[in-house]
C-alpha cells in the first residue's frame, strides 16, 4: 500500500452529550478498527479541543463543550465509514448493560479479623504457617472470636501474648498446635464423631483427648464439650493459662457436669497449681495427666466412668490370638499420635527399660537423625521435624508405611505397635492401606525366618466416617492384634516381646 | 461465673488457612465462612507481630480515628505563597517526598523549570534548566509546610494559594489555585501560554477569589469545605478524579460574595468562566481540606494510622501517626487507565502528586462507590466502583459518616489506612489518579488507578515496629 496522508474526517454532533470517561472507552474502541490511524470521541471542551488539535485534527470553529465531536483518521473513506460505524455501536452501547452484573458484592474477607467482624462468628480456626498466625489470631479476638490456632512454630512469647489478651476479653485460645476440639457436637480439625453427654474436657493432648473421648463413647458415656490447649500449655513458661479459661468455661457450661484435664506429662509446678485451681471449681475434675508412675488414659476414663456411676466395659479387642504368639527381638512402635506414644513409652518402660525415641522421656534417649536404632524404639511421625513439608501421618501414611516394610526386613525387630486414628480429618479408609502392608510385613518377616506381630492401637467410635468396626475388622483380618485402648495394646505388645526377651 | 459464648449452641466459624478444617465443618453442616488469607510480604511478620502486640496500638487508633472524624477545614484567605508559606525568591514547594533534580522526573522537572521561568529568574526553559541544574535553587515537599500540591505541586512565591484552618484548633493548611487540565504546569507543561496563565491567576483570579473569601469570613460567613466535600460524594464525585459538583458548590457559595466585593465585571466574567469550566479547580480545596483531616491523626505515639501519601514521579512516600515526619518510600508505579488522544502508556509518567491525601482522608478512590460515573477508569462496571470502596474497608480503621455514600445505604467512606491491616491483607491502597506525560512539558495524558508500592508500608511497619516495646 502506498504511504498517503490518508483521510480526515471530523464532524460535530450538538445535543448528544455522553460524559468523558465513556467517550475515552469509545475513542479507543474505535482506534482499533482495521484501517484507523487515530481516533477521538470527545466533547468539545476547551481541553478535548487542545487535545484534538494536537493530533492534527481541525474542529469547526464555535465547537462548544456540549457538542460530541466525532474525528477520526483513517486510511480511505471505507475506513471512515467502518469507523463511524464502530462509534454508533460504541455510543449507543453505552447504558444498555443489564446490570447483570449487579451492584458489586462483597469482597473476600483477607484477614480473620475482618471475617469475624463481618459474621461475628465466636470461633476462628486458625492454620496458616506459624510466623504469620500471630497476626490472624490477633485480630480474631481483638474482634471477639475464640480461636483454634492449628499453627504450629508459634513462639511462646506471642502464645502467651494472645492467652493473655484471650483472658482479658473472656475467650478462650486453643493452641497453638492444637488440632483436636469438639465444641457444641462440631468436631473441629481432627475429632472423632461423639454422643452428647456430661463430661468436660480440656486438653492439651490432641491424640490424648482423641482416646479420652473415643473410649468415653464407646462406655456409652457422652461428652458436652472437648477444648483444645495446645500442646504447651501446661509448660513453665505458659503456666496452663489455657487450662485455666477453659475450666472456667466449662465450670460454667450447663451441660457439663464432670470435667476432665488431659495432658501429655506437665511441668511439675504448673500440674501443682492446676490441681489447687481445679479443687476451687464448683464441679468435680480428674486429672489425666501423663507421667511415669501415672494412670494411662484408659484408667482416666475407667475413673470418669466410675465416679459417674457406669459400668467399665471390657474394651474392645479384634483379632486377638488365644494364644500369643513366640517372637523375638524388640519393640518398635511407629506412631502417628504424639501423646499415644507418650502412653506407650510410660506403660512400656516400666518392663523394658529404655526405649528410644524422637520424642524421647529422657534427652539421654533420643534416637539418632536418622532414626536407627537396634533396641526397642518408638516413633511420633506426627513431630514437627517429620512433618514439614507433608501432610500429618493421620492424612498421608506414607512414611510409616515404608517403615513398616523396613521393620519387617528387620532381624531386631519382634513386635510392631501402631496406632490409628479416625474421625473427621482423619485418612478417609486407613485400613486399605495399612492391611495390605500389614499383611506384606508378616509375610516378608515369615519369609525370613521370623515371626513379626503387629498389635494396633486403633482410636475412634462407631460413628465415625470410617466406620471402627470395619476398619478394625480389615486390619485383623490381615494378621493384627487391634485394641481399643492404646493402653491394653500397648501391654500386650510388651508381653509378646518380653516373652520374646525371656 | 462469666460463660463462653463459644459454648452455646451450635458455632458459627471463621477459617483461615488449610481447606481441611473448612471442609469437615461444612460436612457437619456449620455456617463457615473462608478468609481468603494469602501470605504477607516476606519479612514482614516479625515486625508486623510485634507492632498488633503494641499495647498502646488500639487506643492510639482509637484517638487518630476519632481526631480525623472531629477535623472541620474552613476557607479562610487566598494570598500568595510567598507571604502564606513563607517561600523566599528562588525557594520552591513540589509534590511527594524530597527530591534531587538528578532523580526528579519529566514532569517535575518541567513544572519547576515552569515556575522558575514564571517567577522571572531565567528566560528560556534552557537557562531555567541549567540553573535548577546548578544548585542554586531550593525545593521542599509542600508537606514539609503543611501545604499540599496536585501532580508536580509546584509552588512558588508568587503563585497565590487557598488558605483553610481548623478553627477548633487553628492548624492551617495550604493549596495551590487549579490551572485546569492538558498543558499545565502540574502536569509538567511549561510553553508560553502555560506560563501566562499563570500570571493571569496571579494577576486577576487569585485577588478576586480573595476580595470574596475575605468579604464572606468578615462577615461571618463560614466557608466549610468538608460540608461542600459531603454534599458533592452524594452527586458523583470522589473528590479526587472527579470535582465537578463540588466546583459548583464553590461558585454557588463564593460568587456572591466575590460580587459584592467589586470586581470589575469584565475581570469577574473572565473569572467565573475559568473556575465554571474547570471541573477540577475544586480539587485545590478538597486536598487542603483532607490534609487538615489527615494531620489531625499526626503525632500520636502507637498508631499505625496514616497520615500523608504522597509522590513525587519517582518515589512515593508515605508517613504515619506514629512516627513522626519520617517519610517511608518506595518507587512510584505506573497508572493504569485512560488516555487522552493517542498517548498511550509508554507515554505515562510514573504516579505523581500530592493528591493521594484525598484517599488518606478516605474519598477519592476510597469512595469509588460514590462516583459511578467514573467507574470505567478502573475498567468496569458500576458494580466494581461498590466493590472497589468495600474492600477498602478492610484496611481502614474507622468509617466516615459525614460522608456518607448514597448507593451503600449511605454508609460512611473508609477512613484511616491501618498500616498493619496493609500488611497483614496485601491489600494495598486504590488511588484514583491524573497520569502526566512522561516527558517535560507534556502535560497530561490521561487518568486512571494505582496503588503505593508495598515497600513504603513494609518501611513504616519496621519503623512502627522498632517504636513498640518487644514482645515478652
Amino acid at each position: 500500500m502506498t504511504a498517503t496522508t490518508g483521510v480526515h474526517h471530523v464532524e460535530t454532533r450538538r445535543g448528544r452529550y455522553v460524559d468523558s470517561v465513556s467517550l475515552m472507552q469509545v475513542s479507543a474502541t474505535v482506534a482499533t478498527v482495521e484501517g484507523v490511524d487515530k481516533a477521538q470521541v470527545a466533547m468539545g471542551t476547551e481541553l478535548n479541543l487542545d487535545v484534538l488539535a494536537g493530533m492534527g485534527f481541525d474542529v469547526p470553529e464555535g465547537t462548544g463543550p456540549n457538542d460530541m465531536v466525532v474525528a477520526i483518521a483513517a486510511r480511505d473513506d471505507d475506513a471512515v465509514a467502518a469507523a463511524l460505524a464502530a462509534v454508533e455501536a460504541a455510543v449507543d452501547a453505552i447504558g444498555t448493560s443489564t446490570g447483570a452484573g449487579g451492584f458489586g458484592g462483597e469482597p473476600e474477607a483477607r484477614t480473620t479479623g475482618w471475617a469475624v467482624q463481618r459474621t461475628q462468628a465466636a470461633l476462628a480456626v486458625i492454620s496458616v504457617p506459624g510466623e504469620h498466625a500471630f497476626a490472624e489470631a490477633l485480630g480474631a479476638l481483638e474482634q471477639g472470636a475464640s480461636v483454634l490456632l492449628f499453627s504450629d512454630n508459634v513462639p511462646v512469647e506471642q502464645e502467651v501474648r494472645l492467652k493473655d489478651l484471650a483472658a482479658e476479653r473472656g475467650l478462650l485460645v486453643m493452641g497453638p498446635d492444637c488440632g483436636t476440639a469438639v465444641v457444641g457436637g462440631v468436631g473441629l480439625g481432627f475429632a472423632n464423631v461423639l454422643r452428647r453427654g456430661p463430661v468436660g474436657i480440656a486438653a492439651a493432648s490432641g491424640t490424648g483427648a482423641q482416646q479420652f473421648t473415643s473410649l468415653l463413647h464407646t462406655a456409652g458415656v457422652g461428652v458436652s464439650h472437648c477444648l483444645g490447649l495446645g500442646g504447651r500449655d501446661l509448660s513453665e513458661a505458659v503456666g496452663g493459662r489455657s487450662a485455666r479459661a477453659a475450666l472456667a468455661a466449662l465450670d460454667a457450661d450447663e451441660g457439663t457436669e464432670v470435667i476432665v484435664v488431659v495432658s501429655k506429662p506437665p511441668h511439675p509446678e504448673v500440674a501443682r497449681d492446676l490441681r489447687e485451681h481445679a479443687a476451687t471449681l464448683s464441679k468435680p475434675v480428674h486429672l489425666v495427666l501423663l507421667g511415669p508412675g501415672q494412670p494411662t488414659i484408659t484408667a482416666g476414663v475407667e475413673g470418669v466412668l466410675t465416679a459417674l456411676g457406669a459400668d467399665v466395659p471390657t474394651w474392645p479387642t479384634w483379632g486377638v490370638p488365644a494364644e500369643a504368639p513366640a517372637v523375638t527381638g524388640h519393640l518398635r512402635g511407629l506412631f502417628a499420635g504424639g501423646t499415644l506414644c507418650d502412653e506407650s513409652m510410660l506403660i512400656a518402660e516400666e518392663t523394658l527399660g529404655d526405649i528410644r525415641s524422637n520424642i524421647p522421656l529422657r534427652p539421654e534417649l533420643a534416637l539418632p537423625g536418622d532414626l536407627r536404632h537396634d533396641g526397642h524404639l518408638m516413633i511420633d511421625f506426627g513431630d514437627d521435624t517429620l512433618t514439614q513439608g507433608r501432610p500429618h501421618p493421620m492424612i498421608d501414611p506414607g512414611l510409616r508405611l515404608a517403615r513398616l516394610a523396613e521393620e519387617a526386613a528387620d532381624p531386631f525387630a519382634g513386635v510392631v505397635l501402631l496406632d490409628v486414628v479416625l474421625g473427621h480429618g482423619a485418612h478417609a479408609d486407613p485400613a486399605a492401606e495399612l492391611a495390605p502392608a500389614v499383611a506384606a510385613a508378616r509375610r516378608t518377616a515369615g519369609e525370613g525366618g521370623r515371626e513379626l506381630a503387629v498389635v494396633v492401637s486403633l482410636c475412634g467410635t462407631d460413628a465415625d466416617p470410617q466406620g471402627l468396626a470395619a476398619q478394625a475388622e480389615a486390619l485383623a483380618s490381615a494378621g493384627a492384634a487391634v485394641f481399643s485402648s492404646n493402653a491394653d495394646a500397648t501391654r500386650y505388645a510388651v508381653a509378646l516381646v518380653s516373652g520374646a526377651t525371656r | 461465673m462469666t460463660t463462653l459464648p463459644l459454648l452455646d449452641g451450635t458455632p458459627s466459624v471463621v477459617t483461615t488457612g488449610v481447606a481441611l478444617f473448612s471442609d469437615a465443618l461444612r460436612s457437619q453442616g456449620v455456617d463457615v465462612t473462608e478468609v481468603a488469607w494469602a501470605p504477607p510480604p516476606a519479612g514482614t511478620s516479625a515486625a508486623l507481630a510485634r507492632v498488633l502486640a503494641d499495647a498502646r496500638r488500639e487506643e492510639a487508633n482509637r484517638l487518630a480515628a476519632e481526631r480525623m472524624l472531629a477535623a472541620s477545614a474552613h476557607l479562610v484567605d487566598v494570598r500568595p505563597a510567598g507571604e502564606a508559606l513563607d517561600l523566599a525568591p528562588g525557594q520552591f514547594l513540589h509534590a511527594g517526598p524530597p527530591v534531587t533534580w538528578e532523580r526528579a522526573s519529566g514532569p517535575m522537572r518541567g513544572a519547576l523549570i515552569g515556575a522558575v521561568l514564571f517567577e522571572g529568574l531565567a528566560s528560556t526553559p534552557d537557562e531555567a534548566e541549567q540553573l535548577l541544574a546548578s544548585g542554586s535553587l531550593s525545593w521542599e515537599p509542600c508537606h514539609h509546610r503543611g501545604a499540599v500540591g496536585p501532580m508536580a505541586g509546584v509552588v512558588s512565591p508568587s503563585m497565590w494559594v487557598f488558605e483553610l484552618t481548623d478553627p477548633a484548633d487553628g492548624r492551617t493548611s495550604w493549596c495551590s489555585l487549579n490551572e485546569g487540565l492538558g498543558k499545565v504546569l502540574r502536569y509538567g507543561a511549561y510553553s508560553e501560554d502555560v506560563i501566562t496563565r499563570l500570571r493571569w491567576m496571579s494577576a486577576v483570579l487569585g485577588p478576586a477569589l480573595q476580595a470574596g473569601v475575605r468579604r464572606a469570613r468578615d462577615r461571618g460567613v463560614e466557608l466549610d469545605m468538608l460540608a461542600i466535600i459531603a454534599q458533592m460524594v452524594q452527586m458523583g464525585d470522589e473528590g479526587h478524579n472527579r470535582n465537578r459538583a463540588g466546583t459548583l458548590m464553590l461558585l454557588r457559595d463564593l460568587l456572591p460574595d466575590v460580587i459584592e466585593s467589586g470586581v470589575e465585571p469584565a475581570r469577574l466574567a473572565e473569572v467565573v468562566r475559568f473556575v465554571g469550566g474547570n471541573d477540577h479547580f475544586f480539587l485545590n480545596l478538597v486536598m487542603p481540606a483532607c490534609k487538615l483531616v489527615t494531620s489531625a491523626a499526626a503525632g500520636i505515639p502507637g498508631s499505625s494510622v496514616v497520615t500523608v501519601m504522597a509522590r513525587n514521579g519517582t518515589d512515593f512516600g508515605i508517613q504515619t501517626a506514629g512516627t513522626g515526619d519520617t517519610w517511608f518510600t518506595g518507587p512510584a508505579q505506573t497508572p493504569e487507565g485512560m488516555y487522552l488522544g493517542d498517548y498511550g502508556p509508554e507515554d505515562a509518567n510514573p504516579d505523581i502528586g500530592d493528591s493521594a491525601i484525598t484517599e488518606t482522608a478516605g474519598i477519592g478512590g476510597f469512595a469509588m462507590a460514590a462516583a459511578p460515573a467514573i467507574v470505567r477508569f478502573i475498567g468496569g462496571e458500576v458494580g466494581d466502583a461498590l466493590t472497589a470502596t468495600r474492600l477498602m474497608y478492610q484496611v481502614t480503621t474507622t468509617e466516615n459518616q459525614r460522608f456518607g455514600v448514597p448507593i451503600l445505604d449511605f454508609r460512611g467512606t473508609p477512613t484511616g489506612i491501618d498500616v498493619t491491616k496493609v500488611v497483614e491483607s496485601g491489600v494495598l491502597p486504590q488511588i484514583n489518579t491524573g497520569m502526566a506525560g512522561r516527558v517535560a512539558g507534556t502535560g497530561q495524558v490521561g487518568a486512571g488507578l494505582v496503588t503505593p508500592p508495598m515497600e513504603c508500608f513494609e518501611g513504616a511497619i519496621a519503623a512502627l515496629a522498632d517504636a513498640a516495646p518487644p514482645l515478652g
